[in-house]
């Protein structure tokens, strides 16, 4: 089925399976490895992509249901230097160990509010596992970017 | 890690209603399979483990076929009736639930269940009509929505009919709908009474509940203690008529249930704690 929507706010178009993973589209029919897959079930949040700005978990969406909308990916957040500012106090805070939830992570912190409290960002990176850094260093990194009350 | 997962499936896109029913019906008179599809949370979990409903038998039909009703906009609204009526779209998120002003004002124990459905992610896209029509004994939003008298509301070409949830469901995963029907919407009335909603699980988020009550009023059902959602009838008898002594509606809650051993919890501790949870139910206001 040939499938037209945005990704990192470019109008791109695939020819896939209706049903295939938006998983599967962004990273072998587009390259677009950033996003990684984690569990595969909706458990761990490591594949978090926003459509039209709301974090979903893209082993979970049919390309079909992308169709027509904005996809951001990792990819889109900094296309070229300067990092985005997450990416940045990642960085800069050790929200950072293994990687292989840090796009997820960052993705889903994109869709926090701006000065969040501690307790949304808990709930916001609540579907996003991580087994290195005990959270607490995510934690800081989010608030470091969108600013503390 | 699974890898890339081809799904050999057709999928129906129709642009309203009128034509879902219609693919709906056209499905049933051919005794074609046909899925409804909503946000996928379920769905695409079930086609991971293989675990999905709704193959046909004899391997007749090469490919699964799916309903996609993501794009109907009109199943999609929460309103309130004239009646004052709390009409909750089938297509309705729970971050639609959390987020409503109406669900807050009316049914507060809703939008502290969806809360508690997965993580963001899941609550951007699972929904509440698709949440009842999965049917795990363990659905959080179901407890809420059927101590609050809901009803589901099935529509099919041949026009709507409004099932009670408490009877919706007839076994494990099975219910009253019939292939030509869609859920719609639920309905519930004007809840009346102290509403109380607890889950307990491993942890707040993306945890499956080991035990779930929901209670409005006198009204109290429970999750993940039986095959299917339950209203706990003779603990409501009994606080309908007055009763106000724990030990006796606990008493009274352990006939009902039936909890299992499984992967996420013991029959016991499921006894052990539904009966404790009744205790927020009588704790006097």
């Amino acid at each position: 089925m040939k499938l037209l929507f945005h990704v990192n706010g470019h109008e791109r178009s695939v020819d896939v399976p209706p049903m295939r993973r938006l998983l599967d589209t962004l990273r072998e029919d587009l390259g677009l490895t950033g996003t990684k897959e984690g569990c595969g079930e909706g458990e761990c949040g490591a594949c978090t992509v926003l459509i039209d700005g709301q974090a979903v978990n893209s082993c979970l969406v049919p390309t079909c249901q992308a169709a027509g909308h904005e996809v951001t990916t990792i990819e889109g957040l900094a296309p070229s230097d300067p990092l985005h500012r997450l990416q940045q106090a990642f960085l800069e805070c050790g929200g950072a160990q293994c990687g292989i939830c840090t796009p997820g992570m960052i993705m889903a912190a994109c869709a926090l509010p701006e000065r969040p409290t501690i307790e949304v960002v808990r709930q916001g990176l609540a579907g996003n596992l991580c087994r290195c850094t005990g959270y607490t260093k995510i934690y800081d990194a989010v608030l470091a970017a969108l600013g503390s009350r | 890690m699974s890898g890339a997962v081809t799904v050999a499936a057709e999928v129906l896109r129709p642009r309203s209603l009128a034509e879902a029913l219609d693919w709906l019906a056209e499905a049933a008179r051919t005794g074609r399979q046909l899925m409804p599809l909503a946000g996928g949370t379920d769905v695409f979990v079930g086609l991971h483990f293989g675990t999905l409903g709704g193959t046909p038998p004899g391997g007749s039909e090469p490919e699964r076929r799916f309903l996609d009703l993501w794009g109907l906009a009109e199943l999609r609204p929460i309103t309130e009736a004239d009646d004052g009526a709390l009409r909750l779209g089938a297509l309705a998120t729970y971050t639609d639930c959390i987020r409503s002003p109406l669900v807050g004002r009316r049914l507060p124990i809703l939008a502290a269940a969806s809360k508690e459905v997965g993580g963001v992610q899941i609550q951007n896209r699972g929904t509440i009509g698709g949440n009842i029509a999965n049917a795990s004994p363990a659905g959080d939003a179901i407890p809420v929505l059927m101590a609050a008298e809901a009803e589901v509301v099935l529509a099919s070409v041949a026009g709507e009919r409004a099932v009670p949830l408490a009877d919706y469901y007839t076994g494990y995963r099975a219910s009253v709908r019939r292939p030509d029907e869609l859920i719609v919407a639920v309905r519930t009335p004007v809840p009346a009474g102290r509403q109380v909603f607890r889950k307990v699980g491993t942890r707040a988020a993306q945890a499956i509940s080991k035990v779930v009550l929901a209670a409005v009023g006198h009204r109290v059902a429970l999750g993940s203690v039986a095959p299917v959602v339950m209203r706990a009838r003779k603990v409501e008898a009994y606080l309908a008529a007055g009763g106000r002594d724990l030990a006796e509606a606990q008493r009274l809650l352990l006939e009902e249930i039936r909890p299992i051993d499984d992967v996420r919890s013991t029959a016991a501790y499921r006894r052990r704690v539904a009966a404790n949870l009744l205790a927020e139910v009588l704790r006097p206001a």
